[in-house]
């Protein structure tokens, strides 16, 4: 991807990116850069560092960055809140949306993109002009106006949840976003969705980074670049049909690449 | 883990109410004995009857002892220390709001409860108490016109003596326990309402409560009667300054319901707390308690205890007449290390008789919350059924909750039902919050308004804006 030439600037630098979480390394670096525009997927066995890379770009306080910089839109973010970071743009899709009981959807989403149009300069929404724009959003993700009175993810089945995540991607209108597992315990029918939801939000001008595991989430969503992460680290980059011959051979191919680094 | 510093800036409380008053004050000699008590009762001219009735709470006051049950730890309180009596200086006898001491006004003012024609809040009618004394009640004449009485009680000793002697002490007798009797010998002011057959009240009536001097207790009462058919709903507030030493305050309240009559008692107690080392605050040893005397009464509690070094009081219903029904909605937060022991006692009587009780409790910093309650199924309540759910949040890792459910039945044709959970925020929630630009502190404050809002549902409106405010207030750090 270096011998390509990029016409605008980055969105995301990950550089060398090292970090560990109670004195234990998970991330022995990573260097990712995605420009606007671009999709990225990164693929890997459990536990091999995918979830945590996708938390510490969003800010978990649970890790330390031990050596190297994450660099948004050109600035370093390495000491920024995790509000801040989503304010300005970054947008997590966890793989196990957070229930939190008595706190309304509807709420939470509103206070949640006033924060982002703040930030933005945008004149914050009141609950009449936020109804409005919300149901516009709900269409994306085909959800019914109920959701929104329920507490946040409380008792959703699992594609609710997922769902729940692209919707408040919509809303909040991110410059990247990074989706750990969305297309995890998704049947078919809610994979499509998800995925068309994510295709209409995401633009020329925005970036997207898709964790997963299988192959089905990149059929609906060809990826520019595939990374493949083993043991803290990026193993291999390429283009699309990697994550195909990663799907026929498995995993266990690329343990030859980290023999022959 | 979640952040312990980035929690303690959040519950770090900043005290909007604890500024003095500097008004000339008319006060007796610390200490109590039986001419204290002849002396308070003769300040307020009072009939044999009621010296009576303070003159035997004290000797029984005399021969008991304080309560060590709930396992509270306090410096002992040395009841000679106190002055029982203090009432800012004013004229004789107020015939309008225009003769009140403006400085009275503008302390109201400040706590924002504005009490003159021109600001008066318009859809509540306040009575104003200023340390032992009522010092204006708004919206009388309105209320005279419904034939409903809102005054001090001191007022209805005078004007309506007949029932405060049919009604004072026959829901907490003096005897109750050891603050109750505290109370009767030496009770300075309170509140009385009277709402007739019939009627039910034009407009929310509320109390609002301020102790200023630092060396006197406060021991109010409170007493209101719903006569048959009628309803009302009614609010009590209460602030204090920050001083570095305790005040005592033990008050009474007595509610009435008759026949098909209800009564919806609401209190934000927001005393002061004391500082983060635990240095000053009030002690709050409150006896609160109706009587659903009639058929199909009703009596609702609902409270929001915020404020106060030490909360004890357990707001509670006597379930006497068929199908009454008795509801308690609480939500107790404490902080640094203030210790509440809170919750109801139901005594269901009467047959059919049926309550709910709903309790939330918060604790951050060092604090020790604790929900007691008792639920007990008389011989005679044939097809009585409670309802119980007490939920403990828990900040930090310093706090601690405790739930102690006490359920008695000598009924087999009832039923008890108690449910019970804790829970802590978990970084992952608020790390979930915060990753959508939700800032820490208002993460944290909207999952405890969150949890709390099958009680803030049960709220007057007006009080339910102001409780979510003054939970989100003590929420407020530094920043921001």
């Amino acid at each position: 991807m270096q011998s390509k030439m990029k016409e605008s600037d980055p969105i995301l630098e990950v550089e060398n990116l090292s970090a560990s979480t109670d004195n234990l390394p998970i991330l022995k670096g990573v260097s990712l850069t995605v420009y606007p525009g671009e999709i990225h997927a990164i693929m890997g066995r459990n536990g091999c560092g995918k979830s945590t890379l996708s938390k510490i770009i969003a800010g978990h306080p649970s890790y330390n960055i031990t050596n190297g910089d994450i660099k948004f839109l050109g600035e370093n973010i390495n000491s920024l809140e995790p509000e801040e970071r989503a304010q300005s743009g970054i947008f997590l899709g966890f793989q196990y949306p957070i229930e939190i009981p008595g706190v309304s959807n509807l709420e939470f989403l509103r206070v949640s993109t006033n924060a982002r149009r703040k930030f933005l300069n945008k004149e914050e929404l009141d609950t009449f002009d936020f109804e409005e724009l919300v149901k516009e959003k709900l269409e994306i993700v085909k959800m019914d106006h109920a959701f929104l009175s329920r507490s946040v993810n409380q008792g959703f089945s699992g594609g609710e949840k997922k769902r729940n995540e692209i919707l408040q991607m919509a809303l909040l209108e991110p410059k990247i976003a990074i989706l750990d597992e969305t297309d995890s315990g998704l049947d078919i029918d809610a994979l499509r969705i998800v995925a068309s939801g994510i295709k209409k939000i995401s633009n020329e001008q925005t970036g997207i980074i898709l964790i997963t595991h299988y192959q089905r989430l990149l059929d609906e969503i060809e990826p520019n670049y595939v990374h493949v992460m083993s043991d803290g680290q990026i193993i291999k980059t390429g283009e699309s049909d990697l994550a195909l011959e990663l799907e026929k051979k498995g995993y266990e191919w690329t343990d030859n690449f980290i023999k022959e680094t | 883990m979640v952040n312990e510093n980035l929690v303690k800036d959040v519950v770090k409380e900043p005290y909007k109410y604890g500024f003095v008053t500097d008004i000339e004050t008319e006060k007796i000699a610390k200490g109590l004995n039986e001419n204290v008590i002849r002396l308070i009762s003769q300040k307020k001219e009072e009939p044999e009857y009621l010296l009576d009735f303070r003159l035997k709470a004290f000797k029984k006051w005399q021969k008991m002892k304080e309560p060590d049950w709930a396992g509270l730890g306090y410096k002992q309180i040395d009841y000679q220390d106190i002055i029982y009596y203090s009432a800012p200086k004013q004229k004789e006898k107020i015939s309008s709001l225009d003769e009140v001491d403006p400085k009275l006004l503008e302390t109201f003012d400040k706590l924002g409860i504005p009490l003159t024609e021109q600001k008066k809040l318009t859809n509540v009618a306040v009575d104003a108490v200023f340390d032992s004394v009522s010092i204006a009640t708004t919206f009388r004449e309105e209320l005279a016109e419904h034939g409903v009485i809102f005054c001090s009680i001191s007022e209805a000793v005078k004007n309506h003596s007949d029932l405060i002697e049919k009604y004072l002490g026959t829901v907490v007798p003096a005897s109750d326990n050891y603050f109750a009797a505290l109370n009767s010998a030496v009770f300075s002011d309170g509140s009385f309402v009277y709402i007739p057959k019939g009627v039910t009240c034009p407009m929310d009536l509320s109390s609002y409560f301020r102790i200023n001097s630092g060396d006197s207790g406060q021991f109010e009462r409170t007493l209101i009667i719903a006569e048959e058919s009628s309803s009302v709903s009614y609010l009590e507030g209460c602030t204090a300054p920050m001083f570095d030493t305790n005040t005592l305050h033990a008050a009474v309240v007595e509610l009435i319901a008759l026949d098909d009559a209800s009564i919806k008692y609401s209190t934000v107690q927001n005393w002061y707390a004391g500082d983060e080392e635990g240095i000053g605050g009030i002690f709050n040893f409150v006896t609160k308690r109706g009587k659903c005397l009639g058929k199909r009464s009703k009596i609702s509690w609902s409270q929001v205890e915020t404020g106060s070094a030490i909360t004890w009081k357990y707001p509670s219903c006597l379930l006497l007449g068929e199908e009454s029904v008795g509801e308690f909605y609480s939500v107790a937060l404490t902080n640094n290390l203030q210790q509440a022991d809170t919750g109801t006692k139901m005594i269901h009587i009467g047959p059919k008789t049926k309550s709910t009780i709903v309790s939330k409790g918060i604790s951050a910093g060092n604090s020790i919350n604790s929900y007691r309650g008792l639920v007990k199924m008389g011989t005679k309540a044939k097809g009585s059924r409670n309802y119980s759910q007490c939920d403990s949040m828990l900040i930090g890792d310093q706090a601690s909750a405790n739930t102690f459910p006490y359920i008695k039945s000598q009924q087999p044709n009832s039923e008890i039902e108690h449910e019970a959970s804790t829970c802590r925020i978990s970084e992952d929630q608020l790390f979930y919050l915060q990753s959508r630009g939700i800032q820490f502190e208002e993460a944290v404050s909207m999952m405890v308004s969150g949890f709390c809002r099958d009680v803030f549902n049960q709220l007057p409106m007006e009080f339910a804006a102001e409780a979510d405010k003054l939970l989100a207030l003590k929420l407020e750090g530094s920043v921001g």
